[in-house]
């Protein structure tokens, strides 16, 4: 069975030492690439639990939020604060998935050791990140040749080895078969459980009905809305978020 | 002036005879060019891989230079490093000049920067891909450049040929601080120059037959390892 104490390091210990991450803080962030604003007068307050969905048509702004609050771009202006911390400050206490997984030439395993030696984690937890992932009997293969699917749960596999208390999913499903997203989401529920804030972005409603406590409906570069889910999924107030709940196209 | 039929004659012979004066020539300038590759690879890559991932004031002119020095004529540096290895040279204490060190020094010396401008490219390339990864993992610059050279391993293997070919073919720089001594520094290109201005054709031919039997041996053992890692993706 799979043995939940050897995912983390000790939570309490490193919460004894440094400061909260959460809540975090953003206020009026601009963000412009060239002469066209991609964010405009973004402000969200995110709590210290839960998973938050954002959800919007594609050029919305989805991916690039998640950036900005993970520190990998800086904003034009407008503040970001994780517990009154920059992003660039609390990164390594965050990880982040991405869309298309960055896997590295080196086996699964390999891909592990990577980021567990990097960090200057427990070595020993590479077996038990790859049951929890379910990829443990593909440890020896090449991580490349691994399928969608596979390529994801070993990327987020990776991103459970740095311990996050922030965790960051850019369309961790997008074209996955059912059994794949079934499988993703239950390692982003157990992270959750486990205390890690989950951000997911996402373009799958039912996906963000199954995962969500609160979220986020970008439009156009603005936040249209962030309502609990509780609120949000019964009716959005927003015309655009009820309109792309309901299934109908939204530009 | 012997004929083409019969030069070609007198070398398979020579070759097949297993020549111990041409054995010796062979394996010398493979000890030479080999670990003059093996040093401008430790040069080189590092370099390579710190321009690649940094971003700095007059990053375009290194790389201009960088890009320059791959034609780097082999006569002149076989000029610069004798300037220095002479006896009235600055380094030449050292009692280098004319012996099988002065000849790696100038070969490395002209393909590191092939070596690096070669590897940066390949890195940069690789780096575009992980570099957004590697900033939200929060690596050091150290842990980023040797997880770059650990993953483009099989591309820097056809750089590093890249660089043995350069060095085992070229005769300026070996001949000029080696002088072509007779089993101290006889190498292959310069006994195929000696040898032709002589009119001794065989030993000439012997010789470039076996270079470029080497050049295909290397570049097919490449070849072959770099389609096994094509094969898991590794490439």
């Amino acid at each position: 069975m799979f043995d939940a104490s050897m995912m983390r390091t000790a939570p309490e210990s490193r919460a004894t030492q440094v400061s909260p991450i959460l809540p975090l803080t953003m206020r009026d962030v601009v963000l412009r690439f060239g002469g066209a604003t991609v964010l405009d007068g973004v402000s969200l307050d995110l709590g210290s639990r839960g998973c938050t969905v954002i959800m919007g048509p594609n050029g919305a702004g989805k991916s690039l939020l998640l950036k900005l609050m993970h520190g990998l771009i800086a904003p034009g202006s407008g503040d970001i604060l994780w517990g009154g911390a920059r992003p660039s400050e609390v990164m390594s206490r965050q990880a982040l998935v991405f869309q298309k997984p960055v896997l590295l030439r080196r086996s699964v395993a390999a891909n592990i050791d990577f980021v567990l030696k990097a960090r200057r984690k427990d070595r020993s937890r590479r077996t038990a990140l790859l049951e929890h992932v379910g990829l443990l009997h593909k440890a020896d293969q090449p991580a490349r040749l691994l399928s969608g699917g596979e390529a994801q749960r070993l990327a987020l596999a990776r991103a459970l080895a740095t311990d996050p208390e922030v965790l960051f999913l850019d369309e961790p499903t997008a074209s996955l078969d059912p059994a794949s997203v079934l499988a993703i989401e239950r390692i982003m529920s157990d992270a959750r459980q486990r205390g890690v804030r989950v951000v997911l972005v996402t373009h799958d409603v039912g996906q963000a009905r199954r995962m969500a406590d609160d979220v986020v409906f970008l439009h156009r570069g603005r936040i249209a809305e962030h309502s609990p889910a509780s609120d949000f999924f019964p009716e959005p107030r927003c015309a655009a978020a009820r309109d792309y709940v309901n299934g109908r196209i939204v530009v | 002036m012997q004929s083409i039929g019969d030069a070609l004659g007198l070398a398979v012979a020579l070759v097949l005879s297993g020549d111990p004066d041409l054995l010796e020539i062979v394996l010398l300038s493979l000890q030479v060019s080999l670990t003059a590759t093996v040093l401008a690879c430790m040069i080189g890559l590092p370099i390579g891989a710190l321009v690649a991932i940094g971003r700095f004031r007059g990053r375009n002119a290194v790389l201009i230079l960088m890009n320059a020095l791959m034609g780097l004529p082999p006569v002149v540096v076989g000029l610069l490093v004798y300037l220095h290895l002479s006896r009235s040279g600055p380094l030449g204490f050292l009692g280098l000049l004319y012996t099988p060190t002065a000849m790696i020094i100038a070969q490395t010396i002209l393909i590191a920067p092939i070596i690096a401008a070669l590897s940066r490219q390949v890195l940069e390339d690789l780096h575009t891909e992980y570099a957004d990864q590697f900033r939200s993992f929060c690596l050091t610059r150290l842990q980023t450049v040797q997880a770059l050279l650990w993953d483009a391993r099989y591309s820097l293997l056809t750089v590093g040929l890249a660089g043995f070919g350069r060095a085992v073919a070229e005769v300026g720089a070996v001949i000029i601080v080696g002088g072509n001594i007779d089993h101290l520094t006889r190498v292959m290109t310069t006994a195929i120059a000696l040898e032709t201005s002589k009119g001794e054709l065989g030993l000439a031919l012997a010789l470039g037959m076996i270079l470029l039997a080497i050049a295909l041996g290397v570049n097919a053992a490449v070849q072959s390892v770099r389609m096994t890692a094509a094969r898991q993706a590794y490439v």
